[in-house]
């Protein structure tokens, strides 16, 4: 919960970097717990820091979800069993993955509409008979590279080739989803390495492998934002990138590596959605560029860049996991689902704009 | 040097890049699927159909939806199969669309051109009704294939499956097992389609409307989106929803696969399931018979060669050899056959890929 990424650290980082190194010499993070030589000074500067804005919006969330929680559990006996938690986590976890890469994306000021396109064109790609014959490892390292190569792409395109971001995912959108089409021949591809298929279906301590999978990229995720210099750059660019190319950052660069990073994202994403449907198919990851926006904002991030928080990303993936899990548990049908989500999403954007009308701090 | 530095550090990226785009490439060089051929099965040898004896040349027409789903790519192939049979038949295919403005469009495009039959498939036949009857008042007949446009005049023969008998046809065989298992109340499942469609909800109503006959109710039904990564979301959450289940029919063998693998995943089996249009990897499962899945409710994907039969007949003003009428009808409901084990090697070789 300590999520510290409030813009003022990431703003000062790189324009005044000598302040924070010879303050504190080891740790070389925006720690918030400086030992300075005037501890009451560190304290003052430390308390509106406690809770900033964006932690009482994580909070809200974390709120909201209880909420769900009390619903779910008054409306279905079945709702607090250990196997619909496990349930929910699981079927979190491909959006979950794919939603850290949006989130570096969007806080870097950019926004990735191909998401769903690059894990169908991944799917498609590791399941032809061809590189199935290489079995487990080739599969998804074929999905890896797939994924991190149209990124590559994207990014080439948007930092080098100056064309906006939302056109060139726009456009890869189109693009990567009829690739996977003529790739997969419009067929759905099962997948016949059973190794393979038991990513989605073998348990540690009870809990499917996605599970772990999830939390070990969103714990990475998290690391990169907020303890690295990648992350507070990230940071910098989205915030202003002129200020950030002033500051001495490779901008260009920096937009390109988020795009990659996307991109690798969709390739884990597309490993564990292809072994959890057993099958490779160019219309797998429909909508999920949506699915996986509306859960980077109403987490709290900005949609134009500078600020957000991965923990709130995530958060705001359970919250949809969770209210499908509930409409599904009530047997209710679709569009009242549909109508929830949107109102959710509005409800969070609202709440932002009454946040991102006040000066920052 | 603030310029050079970030550059050379571009150029080596792109050279990463370039290397790893290489070794896609690589890989795609030997991805090769058997491309497409429509099976044998779905078409039918000139020499074998009615009216054989080439006759005037008659160009058709044809528009469907993306072939973006087993079952639509199937339709698609089989047409052009079938056209290819015919010496006396060019084929000429509109680009297919999930949008059924680009529909209407494409279908205006094919009436432009003058062909002499229209064979259609449309996204959504209520919203393309008009183009029907456009093309009828251009003089060009209409084959309406499967999804039926609003008003009869806006096509000359429908021809199509039966979806609310698909459902009848699965409800049934769910209460024959049922009741040869002993069961009195059962829970029932239903996995449905694309829940706006047409076709969803006459399946659903067959399904219910059978169930009813035996005193049996669905007792959970939620709809996917009839891909496999719908199907598995929607599968996992029933099956949190009901700890124990008694019959599963789910409307789609395509989204059947992701269904499948929840199934798997949760480590269920304590009930059995029941397909639908009938993919040959639903067939192979039920010729296995190692899963749930015990049987499919065919929706067949032959019926598009069958209406190019039609429409090159209606273009040569020549009735079905079998039948003693002049002309071809002007409607044509397919029957949806109920696939198990003991019948499956009848219908594998019709399976959609």
């Amino acid at each position: 919960m300590s999520d510290q990424t409030t813009p003022r650290p990431a703003q000062e980082a790189p324009v005044v970097p000598a302040q924070g190194r010879s303050g504190t010499g080891a740790t070389g993070g925006p720690s918030l717990v400086k030992e300075g030589p005037d501890p009451g000074a560190a304290r003052r500067r430390q308390l509106p820091r406690l809770f900033p804005l964006h932690q009482v919006h994580s909070l809200g969330l974390l709120v909201v979800l209880l909420l769900l929680g009390v619903v779910g559990a008054a409306t279905s006996g079945n709702f607090l069993t250990t196997d619909n938690i496990v349930n929910i986590l699981t079927s979190a976890a491909v959006i979950g993955v794919i939603t850290v890469g949006q989130t570096f994306v969007i806080i870097g000021g950019g926004i990735d509409l191909s998401v769903g396109a690059i894990v169908a064109v991944a799917s498609v790609w590791c399941t032809t008979v061809a590189t199935q014959s290489y079995g487990l490892g080739g599969m998804v390292f074929t999905a890896v590279v797939v994924g991190s190569v149209v990124g590559l792409l994207n990014g080439v395109l948007i930092a080098y080739g100056k064309i906006v971001a939302f056109i060139t995912t726009l456009a890869m959108m189109a693009s990567a989803r009829g690739v996977a089409e003529r790739l997969s021949d419009r067929q759905s591809q099962v997948v016949t390495v059973e190794s393979f298929n038991r990513i989605a279906t073998d348990k540690i301590l009870g809990v499917p492998l996605l599970v772990y999978l999830m939390a070990g990229i969103v714990v990475l995720g998290w690391l990169l934002l907020n303890r690295t210099t990648f992350g507070r750059r990230t940071f910098a660019v989205g915030g202003n990138p002129e200020a950030a190319r002033l500051a001495g950052i490779a901008v260009r660069r920096h937009t390109m590596l988020l795009y990659v990073l996307s991109g690798v994202c969709c390739g884990i994403a597309a490993v564990m959605l292809t072994a959890r449907t057993t099958s490779g198919a160019s219309n797998l990851g429909n909508l999920y560029e949506l699915d996986s926006i509306a859960a980077v904002i109403i987490g709290g991030t900005l949609l134009a860049g500078g600020r957000g928080s991965l923990f709130g990303s995530i958060l705001g993936v359970l919250v949809f996991t969770t209210i499908t899990n509930i409409f599904v548990l009530n047997n209710l049908t679709t569009d009242i689902q549909e109508i929830a989500k949107g109102l959710i999403i509005l409800v969070a954007v609202l709440l932002q704009r009454t946040r991102g009308a006040r000066p920052p701090a | 040097m603030k310029e050079t530095g970030p550059t050379a550090m571009g150029r080596r990226n792109m050279l990463l890049g370039a290397g790893a785009l290489g070794s896609g490439l690589l890989l795609s060089a030997c991805t090769s699927n058997s491309n497409g051929e429509a099976d044998k099965a779905n078409v039918k040898a000139a020499s074998s159909t009615s009216g054989s004896t080439p006759g005037k040349h008659v160009t058709v027409g044809f528009s469907a939806p993306a072939a973006d789903h087993g079952w639509i790519a199937a339709i698609t192939k089989n047409a052009k199969a079938q056209a290819g049979q015919y010496t006396d038949v060019s084929f000429q295919a509109a680009e297919g669309t999930n949008d059924v403005n680009a529909q209407i469009s494409a279908v205006q495009t094919l009436i432009s051109k003058k062909v002499d039959v229209l064979v259609i498939l449309p996204f959504d036949g209520k919203a393309l009704t008009s183009i029907g009857a456009q093309a009828m008042d251009a003089g060009i007949p209409v084959v309406n294939l499967d999804r039926v446009f609003d008003n009869s005049l806006a096509y000359r023969t429908w021809i199509g499956g039966d979806n609310y008998g698909m459902g009848v046809n699965a409800g049934q065989y769910v209460v024959r097992t049922l009741k040869a298992k002993g069961i009195s109340k059962p829970v029932i499942a239903e996995i449905a389609g694309i829940d706006n469609l047409d076709l969803t909800k006459q399946r659903s109503q067959g399904f219910k409307d059978a169930l009813a006959k035996a005193g049996f109710s669905v007792s959970i039904r939620q709809a996917a989106q009839f891909t496999a990564d719908s199907g598995q979301q929607v599968m996992s959450n029933v099956l949190q929803a009901r700890s124990k289940l008694d019959a599963v029919w789910n409307h789609d063998d395509d989204q059947g696969i992701g269904v499948e693998a929840a199934i798997k995943q949760a480590g269920r089996s304590e009930f059995f399931m029941v397909g639908g249009a009938g993919s040959r990897h639903a067939m192979q499962e039920i010729k296995a018979d190692s899963g749930v899945l015990k049987a499919t409710v065919v929706y067949p994907s032959s019926m598009s060669a069958s209406a190019i039969t039609l429409a090159r007949l209606i273009g040569q003003s020549k009735g079905m050899g079998d039948l003693v009428e002049q002309e071809v009808p002007s409607s044509i409901t397919l029957f949806s056959a109920t696939v198990t084990k003991d019948n499956v090697d009848q219908y594998l070789p019709t399976s959609f890929t």
